[in-house]
C-alpha cells in the first residue's frame, strides 16, 4: 500500500520543489509573474473600456480625429516598461549568476558521470564502482554534480523538482549541479526530441537518508551484471531501459505494480517492472572511453554509431584513452 | 541503368503502393493524405479545361504585376494552411486520448509534428505575408509596380518550388522527423539515413533563397520607389514594417542557407560541420538556426504590427496615435532582433554570465513592443470604433491575446526559468500564442481589409465575424491549457504519455483544436459566398473604409499600372488630407503613356527547375538534379541578355479608364461608415456627421 502510495507522490515539477534551487526558481517565477502584471494589466482592463466608451455609436463630442500625440502620454508609455524591465533585468542578472547549473553547492559534491543513450540514462558513480540505468540515487543534504554527455544524438536531461535541465551533447559534456533537501521520489526525463522512444526516457530520483543511500550502493556492488565494454554496447541499442533488461540476462517480473513489492524473487537477476538497473563498475573510466569515441580521427561508421537505424554492438567497441588524437 | 535513372527511388517509396501491399490504419491516414495529390491534381486539370482556364493561368503565372504576384503568394498560403490545420487537428485529438497511447504512430507523428511547424512558418505565414507586402507595399508608396518585377517572380518560383517538395514528401517517402529546426546530429547521415531531412534541406534551401531575394526586392523598393513628397516619417505604417522585414529577410536567411547547405554538405559528400566525430559540432547547426530563427520571429511579427497599425487608425477613424514612437519602437525590435538568439538554448551549458546577457537582451525586446500596445490603444482612445466589422474583432483579439503571449515571452527570457520550461508545452503554447494572435490575427485581418484592392469587392462581414471569433475562441481553448501542462512538466513533440493527470487539459486542447479546424473551414465559406455574392459587394471607387493612405486613392480592382498619375504626398495621411480638402477626385488634365513590364517565363522557368533539383537531390537522381541545375544556369544567363520587353499602355487608354472612375466618384453620393458593411458601400466615403 505505502509503495503505491509513493509511486503517485513522485514530485514530478518544479512547482512541487524538493530542493533549494527549484524552489528559489519558483520564487521567481512568482517575482516574474506579479512585476509583469504591473505592466500588462492596465493595458488589458483599459481595452475594453475604450472600447466601450469610444464605440462608433456614442462616442460623440469625445471624437478627436486629430489627436496623435502627448508628451506625458509618451513617457508614461516608455517609461512604465523600461521600469519593470530594469527591475526584472537586476533579478534576472542576480539569480542567473546564483543559481548556475555549474557551481558546486557545496564542498565534496557527490559526483555522477552520465551518459545518454537512446533512450535511457546511464548514471556512472566512479568513486563508488557502481552504475545505475534509469535510476538515480542521490543523499539528502549532499550537493551532487552531473557531468553529462551523450553516446547518440543530443539530448536534455532534466529534473524538474530538483533543478532544471541542461543539453548532453556527444563529444562534449555539461554540469548539473544541485542538492535534494527533502527525501522523496522526483522524476528526472529527457525533455529533447530524440526519436521514437523518447518520451519513454524517464527515470526516478531517489533522494534518500545517507545511511539509506550506503545500503543501496552496497546492494548494487552485489549485482549480477558488470558494466564493461560489452554490455554498454547492449545499452547503446535503440530501445528503453526496459527494453534493455532481456538482452542483458535479466529476467523482468510481470504483473500489476501493488503485488511486485511481495512477488517472490525468483534469482538474484529477478527485477520489477519499471525499476532501474543495478550495475557494477569495476572500470571506471568508461564514460571518457565514451568521449574518446568521437575524438579518435577515425569517422563513426553507421555500424559504430549508437542510433543509427545499423548501429552493431558487436562491432562498436569502446576505443582505450590512448586512442585519442584530437582535443578533448 | 534502372539506378542511375531512379538513384534511390522505388515503387516502394509510394506510399500508396505500400498501404495497397500492406493495409492497415495508420497508414490509411498517411496515403488518404497522399491520395489527395494526385486526386487533386487530376481535378484541378479537369476543371481547368472545363472551365478553358489554361490561358488566363498561363497568365497569372508569368505575370509581374505585384498585385497578382501577392495574390498568387496568398493562394499558395491558404492551400498550405489547410494542410497545416489538418495536421495541427490530427496532433491535438491524438494527445487528447493519447493516454498510454494514442491512435497515431509514433513514426507518423514525428513526421507531422515536422512538417506542421515546416510548412505553418515556411509556407503559410511567410508566403502570406509577403503576399500582403505585394499587394499594399507598391500601392501605399505610390509607385507602380517593385523595384525588380523579374525577380518578384522568381522568388515565387522558389517558394513554389520549396512547397512542391513539402507537399510531394506526402506521396513520395516521407518528410524528416526532426522538427521544424531539424537539429543535427539526429538529422546527420548516421542517424537518419532516409529522405525526409534530404526533403527539409532542398525545400527550406529554395524557398530561402526566394525569401532573401524578396527582401532585397522590397528593401530596394522602398528606398528607391516612393512617389515624389513620400519621405520616410510619411509612409504608411505597414510600409514602414515591410521595410523593416526586408532588412531582416536580407541578413536572417543567408545564415539559414548556410546551415542547410553545410547540413547536405554533410550528409551528401560526407563533410563533418555538425557530426559528433572528427571536430563537427552539432551546436554550431543550432546557433546558425537560431541566428535566422530570432529574427524569423520578427519578420513574421512586424508586417503584423503594420497591418494592426493601420487598422487601429482607419477603423477608429482617427490619426495612428504616436507614429514616431511606433516607428521607432519597429527599427528597434528589428536591431534588437539580432541580438538574441542564443535564449533558444540557454540549457547548453554556457556560462551565466552569457545567459544573463542574452536574457536582458530578450527583456528589451518587451519595452518597443510594450510601447507599440500603448500606442494602439492610444489610437483608439478618442475615436469613433467601428465595432461591428471584422478587422476590429481580429485587433482586439491580438490586442488581449498577444499580451498574453508576451507575458509567457517575458517568463522564457529568464534563463534560470528557461532550464524548467524549455522543451515543454509551456513553449509551444508561448510560441503560438504569439503567432496566432500576432500573425495570423495580422494576415487574416489583412486579407479582408485589402481584399477589395485584390479582387474588386469586399468579403462578407457576417461570415468573416464568425470566422474572427472562431479563431480568436478556437485559440483560447487550444492553447491556454498547454501553459499549465508544460508547468506540471509535459514535454514537446510526444505522441503519449502516462501520466493521467494530463488528461483533462488535453482534452479542452483537443477539443479546441476542432474550434481551430471549423475557423478554417469557415474562413473557407466566407471566400465562397463572397465570391458567389461578389456582385453585391463591389467596391468599384475603390475607398470602401474611409482609408487614409494612398492605396486607397485607386479604383477596385486595381489597373494594372497602379496610379494614372503618380500621386504627390504632401502629408501623412495624404489621401485623407485629399479628402478633406475635397479634390481627392478632381480632374486631372495632362496624362501621360505608361509602360509597364510584359509578362515573362522567367520565375516560372525557375520554380520547375528547383522543384526538378530538390527531387533530383532527395533521391540520388543526379542527372535530374545536376540537369536542373545547369539548366537554370543558363535561364539565367539567357534572360540576362535579352532586352527588356515593355508593354505601352497610350495616353488616351489611361485618360479614358481614369477619367470615368473620377466621374463616377464625383457624381455618386457615397456612404458613411453607419452604412459600410452594407450593399449601398460602393467604395466611396462621405464624410461623417458627429453627433453632438
Amino acid at each position: 500500500m505505502l509503495d503505491s502510495y509513493l509511486q503517485l507522490a513522485v514530485a514530478e515539477t518544479f512547482l512541487q520543489p524538493t530542493g533549494p534551487i527549484a524552489r528559489a526558481q519558483l520564487d521567481h517565477l512568482n517575482y516574474v509573474v506579479i512585476l509583469t502584471c504591473i505592466a500588462i494589466v492596465p493595458a488589458l482592463v483599459a481595452l475594453p473600456l475604450i472600447l466601450f466608451r469610444y464605440r462608433r455609436k456614442k462616442a460623440g463630442d469625445r471624437y478627436r480625429p486629430n489627436w496623435d500625440s502627448n508628451l506625458g502620454l509618451e513617457v508614461a508609455m516608455w517609461g512604465l516598461p523600461i521600469v519593470v524591465i530594469f527591475l526584472m533585468a537586476i533579478s534576472l542578472w542576480s539569480i542567473t549568476q546564483r543559481l548556475d547549473p555549474y557551481e558546486e553547492l557545496g564542498k565534496d559534491p557527490l559526483e555522477i558521470k552520465v551518459i545518454g543513450l537512446d533512450w535511457k540514462w546511464v548514471f556512472l558513480y566512479p568513486e563508488e564502482k557502481v552504475a545505475f540505468v534509469d535510476e538515480l540515487i542521490v543523499p539528502v543534504g549532499r550537493p551532487v554534480e552531473l557531468e553529462m554527455t551523450s553516446d547518440t544524438v543530443m539530448q536534455s536531461l532534466r529534473i524538474s523538482a530538483l533543478v532544471g535541465q541542461i543539453y548532453a551533447m556527444p563529444a562534449m559534456t555539461t554540469k548539473l549541479n544541485f542538492i535534494a533537501s527533502d527525501a522523496g521520489e522526483a522524476r528526472g526525463m529527457n525533455t529533447q526530441f530524440t526519436g521514437r522512444g523518447m518520451w519513454r526516457q524517464k527515470f526516478l530520483v531517489h533522494s534518500v537518508p545517507t545511511d539509506e543511500y550506503q545500503q543501496r550502493i552496497a546492494e548494487a556492488r552485489q549485482s549480477p551484471i558488470t558494466l564493461n565494454e560489452q554490455t554498454y554496447a547492449i545499452l547503446a541499442q535503440q530501445g528503453t531501459a526496459e527494453e534493455a533488461k532481456t538482452p542483458l540476462g535479466i529476467t523482468v517480473l510481470e504483473g500489476p505494480l501493488e503485488t511486485q513489492g511481495t512477488a517472490t524473487v525468483v534469482a538474484e537477476r529477478d527485477v520489477p517492472v519499471g525499476q532501474g538497473i543495478a550495475m557494477r563498475l569495476p572500470e571506471p573510466k568508461i564514460f571518457q572511453r565514451v568521449l574518446a569515441r568521437y575524438k579518435t580521427g577515425v569517422p563513426m561508421t553507421p555500424e559504430t554509431q549508437p542510433g543509427s537505424p545499423s548501429y552493431d554492438p558487436a562491432k562498436a567497441s569502446l576505443p582505450p584513452l590512448t586512442a585519442v588524437r584530437m582535443e578533448m | 541503368m534502372l539506378a542511375s535513372l531512379f538513384g534511390r527511388l522505388n515503387w516502394d517509396s509510394i506510399i500508396l503502393v505500400k498501404e495497397f501491399e500492406d493495409p492497415d490504419l495508420q497508414l490509411l491516414i498517411t496515403s488518404g493524405a497522399a491520395a489527395a495529390i494526385p486526386l487533386g491534381g487530376i481535378f484541378l486539370v479537369l476543371l481547368l479545361w472545363y472551365l478553358k482556364w489554361w490561358k488566363p493561368l498561363l497568365g497569372w503565372l508569368t505575370s509581374v504585376d505585384h498585385k497578382k504576384i501577392g495574390v498568387m503568394y496568398i493562394i499558395f498560403s491558404v492551400v498550405m494552411l489547410f494542410r497545416g490545420v489538418v495536421e495541427a487537428v490530427l496532433m491535438r485529438t491524438n494527445q487528447a486520448v493519447a493516454l498510454n497511447g494514442g491512435f497515431l504512430s509514433s513514426d507518423h507523428f514525428n513526421q507531422l509534428f515536422t512538417t506542421h511547424g515546416t510548412n505553418m512558418i515556411f509556407f503559410v505565414a511567410m508566403p502570406f505575408l509577403i503576399g500582403l507586402i505585394n499587394v499594399a507595399v507598391p500601392l501605399q508608396i505610390g509607385a507602380r509596380d517593385v523595384a525588380f518585377p523579374k525577380l518578384n517572380s522568381i522568388s515565387l518560383g522558389l517558394t513554389g518550388a520549396g512547397g512542391f517538395l513539402i507537399t510531394i514528401s506526402l506521396l513520395i517517402g516521407q518528410f524528416s522527423t526532426g522538427g521544424w529546426t531539424n537539429y543535427p546530429s539526429y538529422t546527420g547521415k548516421l542517424v537518419n539515413p532516409g529522405p525526409g531531412v534530404d526533403y527539409w534541406i532542398t525545400a527550406i534551401g529554395l524557398s530561402g533563397i526566394g525569401s532573401t531575394l524578396t527582401g532585397v526586392n522590397f528593401a530596394v523598393t522602398i528606398y528607391k520607389m516612393r512617389t515624389k513628397g513620400m519621405k520616410f516619417m510619411r509612409m504608411p505604417l505597414f510600409t514602414w514594417t515591410a521595410l523593416a522585414t526586408s532588412i531582416l529577410l536580407i541578413f536572417a536567411m543567408p545564415p539559414l542557407t548556410a546551415a542547410c547547405v553545410m547540413l547536405g554538405l554533410d550528409r551528401y559528400l560526407d563533410f563533418h560541420f555538425f557530426t559528433n566525430d572528427q571536430g563537427g559540432n552539432l551546436m554550431n547547426f543550432i546557433n546558425l538556426f537560431w541566428m535566422f530563427g530570432h529574427p524569423e520571429v520578427y519578420i513574421l511579427i512586424l508586417p503584423a504590427f503594420g497591418v494592426m497599425s493601420e487598422l487601429s487608425s482607419t477603423f477608429a477613424a482617427k490619426r495612428l496615435y504616436g507614429y514616431t514612437s511606433i516607428v521607432a519602437a519597429t527599427m528597434c525590435i528589428a536591431v534588437l532582433a539580432f541580438f538574441v538568439w542564443l535564449h533558444h538554448f540557454f540549457t547548453m551549458g554556457q556560462s551565466t554570465t552569457v545567459n544573463a546577457a542574452f536574457g536582458i537582451a530578450t527583456l528589451l525586446i518587451s519595452i518597443p513592443t510594450g510601447v507599440k500596445i500603448f500606442d494602439w490603444l492610444a489610437t483608439l482612445w478618442g475615436g469613433r470604433i467601428r465595432l461591428n466589422t471584422t478587422p476590429v474583432i481580429y485587433l482586439c483579439g491580438f490586442l488581449v491575446l498577444f499580451v498574453l503571449g508576451g507575458f509567457s515571452g517575458i517568463i522564457l527570457a529568464n534563463p534560470t526559468l528557461d532550464y524548467q520550461v524549455h522543451n515543454s508545452l509551456f513553449l509551444v503554447a508561448h510560441f503560438h500564442n504569439v503567432i496566432i494572435p500576432g500573425t495570423l490575427f495580422g494576415i487574416l485581418a489583412g486579407i479582408h481589409y485589402w481584399f477589395p484592392k485584390m479582387f474588386g469587392f469586399r468579403l462578407m462581414e457576417s461570415y468573416g465575424k464568425v470566422t474572427a471569433w472562431l479563431w480568436s475562441i478556437g485559440f483560447v481553448i487550444t492553447f491556454m491549457p498547454l501553459y499549465p501542462l508544460g508547468l506540471m512538466g509535459m514535454t514537446r513533440r510526444t505522441v503519449d504519455y502516462t501520466d493521467p493527470a494530463y488528461v483533462p487539459l488535453m482534452l479542452v486542447s483537443g477539443a479546441g483544436s476542432l474550434l481551430l479546424g471549423l475557423a478554417f473551414l469557415f474562413l473557407i465559406i466566407t471566400f465562397w459566398r463572397s465570391i458567389v455574392n461578389r456582385k453585391q459587394l463591389v467596391t468599384p471607387i475603390g475607398d470602401p473604409w474611409d482609408g487614409r493612405t494612398l492605396e486607397w486613392w485607386t479604383p477596385c480592382p486595381v489597373p494594372e499600372y497602379n496610379f494614372a498619375v503618380l500621386p504627390e504626398v504632401d502629408s501623412r495621411d495624404a489621401f485623407h488630407t485629399a479628402k478633406e480638402r475635397g479634390d481627392a477626385y478632381a480632374p486631372i488634365e495632362k496624362y501621360e503613356d505608361i509602360k509597364i513590364p510584359s509578362n515573362t517565363y522567367f520565375g516560372l522557368i525557375i520554380g520547375i527547375l528547383g522543384c526538378g533539383l530538390g527531387f533530383g537531390l532527395v533521391w540520388y537522381m543526379w542527372w535530374m538534379a545536376a540537369g536542373s541545375f545547369l539548366a537554370a544556369l543558363a535561364t539565367i544567363i539567357v534572360y540576362a541578355f535579352l532586352p527588356e520587353r515593355e508593354q505601352v499602355i497610350p495616353a488616351e487608354e489611361v485618360r479614358r479608364v481614369d477619367e470615368n472612375w473620377r466621374r463616377e466618384a464625383r457624381e455618386t453620393y457615397g456612404v458613411t461608415r453607419d452604412d459600410e458593411i452594407t450593399e449601398a458601400n460602393k467604395g466611396l466615403a462621405r464624410p461623417d456627421v458627429v453627433p453632438g
